[in-house]
């Protein structure tokens, strides 16, 4: 397919599951919000720096960090980047080059996302806001689904469903990094009582909590780090998105899963199986911190050795 | 949701919408004769519209522009202060036209666009309808569209317009007249197909009932006309090449290339090498040949035309010239929009075919003539004056709507450069029925009917009806305030209600891109 067509395939995928995981950023926000309440600034500070807003918060908010400063800066800013309109706004116009790739039915189910957004009251969401950030997952949903059923799974899809893998990858990362923050202040907070309720909510905001509970039953801090980082069915799960990203990088190239036939596969088949091989304490004892940011660098390398391999070609000689 | 713009999204009117109060006045009425009566093949449908329960007709409208805003088919007005996109405004009453005065319009059609292919082939080679005197030599050296980079070329089968969207009118006198040609890169068919589609959801059993001609297998013939361009490859590798998502018809450059299943491209996703075109793509350099171009001459080549074009694609007029790559429309076709050579049309068809024009043309005066100029100059207020090289309605002088002033400032113009000037008489323009703050009043229209030129000429049934919203106005263009009609072709018999089957296109994976 056309390099450009691909990027654009794969970019349209990342915004959209960008703003599924801000949406679930704030979501979890909230709902610790009710289960622990602290000074605001405390809870919301971290969302900004982890979408890498402080100067563009603070230019428009001066210091004031309060949970309605937040939303609206991470929901409705449209000169913050990363906010949930301009990532919609992106998706929007990547999906719009590439209309004739992605189905009818996928570009209508984005085009009212977009314009859920576009047109919600900024009031009514700091009013129950739980209600708007559930409707944006379930819009996600249901673009995921649409494009997953009308989309033929040939090349174009599959370059969607790595953008949507490795940006899952990418941002499940980031939840569990400054929750973990948050959460433990202290070392010897580790295995307190309240940790429960926390992690609770860690887990719901990626709809885990169900099936972290069938698996593990009690919650521990290992457990959850074991969970989201190295368990290999959960959907949202790190390792899960890896394998599936892999699955799909291979069936674009057509080459065999287990070598590499381009900078991107190998790459991600590294990256892959030195987690299918890890445990939780050795990610613990790294520290949970400097794991994450290991993962987001290779992340960022396997990124531009997509766009090395597939996106900008060198000519055939 | 956003309030949809167009006609008839208007305040909660609750009552009926029924034809009993609506006047045609002096205009040709395309649903009502002169007493009142429903003409031919229209009482069907006034006779449904009239038995509607209270808000019914209106209800549908509004389902309708939801829909046209869901489905995103928007475009971009340009000196519009939002610079947002709008749904191309649409209005549920669709224009008729009767089998018979079809069967005239089609063969009228199909007539001119020879002559104009025969013409455009002539004057990019021997030139012999100049040297015969039946031309001027500097009006064709003056039109701006004139590309003498195109001399010597021979497009196969000396076809060069593949596709041309013809604008006609209907006068008080009830014929149909011929407004321009455009056989460049005419649009519009995107909105006769999606017009038709969200029609037929509304009202599905009326298309049956009425025997409406379909116009779904056009994108389908479009494939094959391109296709024919390529004669001796078994699977050409056709693609539609774009502006890009800030060109105001790319909606309609991204449907078209979906609806045929071959790639959109852009200038930058096609490279020349060795003489041959290629798209970029994630395997490497994949041959291309033939191109539904989307972009104009100027822009195409920035080695052959306009040096400072980035949307076009270095090398590609040798690529042609060589026949190594096939283009649609040729380059240099812009030699016919030309208003003035518009008017020499009527003389074209006497001269290379030897018959009397069907479809005739408005009368046109040209200001490069001087006893044309100087009744010009004396009826100003009578006429409208048009610029020759422009389109989009923009720059004309609508004499019985102008003020002194702006006859003074165009009569200045005439004069300085006669060239740029033709002037026309103002058309009483048919109407059709609107919805217009929930009643019906007429509102003036035009159609574009298509048509294809690859193995034979073809005529896709109805076209774009394009009604100007604004009462009074005779601007249909979408960039001044238009919106546009489903148009209906009444079938002669059953085989006009069949649809092209897919026969004998090539399924071979080889000449489709994985």
């Amino acid at each position: 397919m056309l390099s450009r067509v691909a990027d654009a395939v794969l970019w349209m995928a990342r915004y959209v599951e960008r703003a599924e995981n801000l949406a679930r950023f704030i979501d979890v926000t909230l709902n610790l919000q009710i289960d622990l309440p602290r000074p605001g600034a405390e809870q919301w500070a971290p969302l900004i720096s982890a979408t890498r807003g402080e100067a563009a918060f603070k230019k428009r908010y001066g210091g004031a960090v309060s949970e309605r400063n937040v939303i609206e800066f991470l929901t409705f800013d449209r000169e913050n980047p990363n906010s949930i309109i301009s990532v919609l706004h992106a998706a929007r116009e990547n999906a719009r080059s590439i209309r004739e790739t992605i189905s009818s039915e996928a570009w209508e189910q984005l085009n009212a996302f977009y314009h859920f957004v576009r047109n919600a009251n900024p009031d009514d969401v700091h009013r129950s806001p739980g209600d708007f950030y559930q409707a944006i997952k379930n819009h996600s949903h249901l673009f995921n689904g649409v494009s997953d059923g009308t989309m033929s799974h040939g090349e174009g899809w599959h370059f969607l469903n790595v953008g949507r893998r490795l940006e899952r990858a990418d941002k499940t990362s980031r939840i569990l990094d400054v929750k973990y923050f948050t959460l433990l202040p202290n070392v010897s907070d580790v295995g307190s009582p309240v940790d429960d309720l926390q992690w609770s909510a860690v887990l719901r905001s990626v709809s885990g909590f169900e099936m972290f509970r069938k698996r593990y039953h009690l919650i521990t801090v290992e457990r959850v780090v074991d969970f989201l980082v190295l368990d290999r069915e959960f959907p949202r799960a790190i390792q899960h998105c890896l394998i599936q990203a892999n699955i799909s990088l291979h069936k674009i190239s057509g080459s065999t899963p287990g070598a590499y036939v381009n900078p991107a596969e190998q790459l991600l088949g590294r990256l892959q199986s030195d987690l299918a091989y890890r445990d939780v304490r050795s990610i613990i004892d790294q520290g949970l911190h400097e794991f994450v940011d290991s993962l987001q660098t290779q992340l960022n390398q396997l990124g531009d050795a997509i766009t090395q391999t597939f996106f900008d070609p060198q000519p055939a000689s | 949701m956003d309030q949809a713009q167009g006609a008839g999204a208007g305040s909660g009117f609750a009552g009926r919408l029924t034809f009993a109060d609506y006047h045609g006045e002096t205009f040709y009425d395309e649903f009502f004769d002169q007493s009142g009566q429903p003409r031919d093949g229209v009482r069907t449908l006034v006779d449904r519209i009239n038995t509607l329960p209270d808000g019914d007709l209106l209800h549908r409208q509004q389902a309708i522009e939801l829909s046209l805003m869901r489905m995103g088919i928007t475009f971009a007005v340009y000196g519009d202060q939002q610079g947002s996109e709008k749904i191309f405004p649409f209005d549920i009453v669709p224009r008729i036209v009767s089998a018979f005065e079809w069967a005239h319009v089609e063969a009228g059609l199909k007539q001119r666009i020879k002559a104009l292919n025969l013409f455009i082939n002539d004057v990019y080679h021997d030139q012999q309808i100049i040297n015969d005197g039946v031309v001027p030599r500097s009006l064709l050296e003056d039109a701006t569209s004139y590309r003498p980079e195109c001399h010597g070329l021979t497009p196969p089968r000396g076809v060069w317009c593949h596709i041309t969207g013809t604008d006609l009118i209907r006068h008080s006198d009830g014929a149909i007249y011929v407004l321009e040609d455009n056989l460049r890169c005419p649009s519009g068919v995107s909105y006769v197909l999606q017009n038709r589609q969200v029609m037929k959801r509304s009202f599905p059993h009326i298309f049956a009932e009425m025997q409406v001609r379909p116009v779904v297998d056009y994108p389908i013939r479009l494939y094959e006309t391109l296709r024919s361009l390529a004669p001796d490859t078994a699977s050409p590798n056709v693609v539609v090449l774009t502006p890009g998502i800030y060109n105001s018809a790319y909606y309609e450059h991204s449907f078209l290339a979906q609806q045929m299943g071959v790639e959109l491209v852009e200038g930058r996703d096609l490279v020349v090498k060795d003489g041959f075109v290629y798209m970029r793509t994630t395997r490497g350099h994949e041959r291309v040949h033939v191109i539904y171009r989307r972009i104009d001459d100027d822009f195409i080549d920035p080695l052959c035309f306009r040096k400072d074009s980035v949307l076009g694609v270095p090398g590609l007029m040798d690529a042609y010239r060589n026949g190594r790559v096939a283009l649609a429309n040729a380059p240099g076709t812009g030699v016919a929009d030309d208003k003035v050579i518009y008017a020499f049309v009527p003389e074209m068809i006497r001269y290379y075919l030897d018959e009397e024009p069907i479809l005739p043309n408005v009368p046109t005066y040209i200001c490069d003539r001087e006893e044309d100029q100087k009744y010009v100059l004396d009826h100003l207020s009578e006429l409208v004056v048009k610029p020759s090289n422009e389109s989009g309605g923009y720059g004309m002088l609508v004499g019985p709507h102008s003020t002194v002033e702006q006859q003074a400032e165009f009569a200045q113009r005439i004069r300085k450069h006669p060239r740029n000037y033709i002037a026309q008489p103002t058309l009483a323009l048919s109407r059709v029925p609107t919805i217009c703050d929930g009643q019906f009043e007429g509102r003036h229209v035009d159609l574009r009917p298509y048509i294809l030129y690859g193995n034979d000429l073809w005529v896709l049934p109805g076209g774009l009806t394009r009604v100007a919203l604004r009462k009074g106005s005779l601007v249909v263009n979408s960039s001044q305030g238009g919106g546009s009609k489903d148009t209906w072709v009444i079938a002669a018999d059953q085989s006009q209600l069949q649809t092209q089957a897919v026969d004998e296109l090539d399924h071979t994976p080889s000449g489709k891109l994985r």
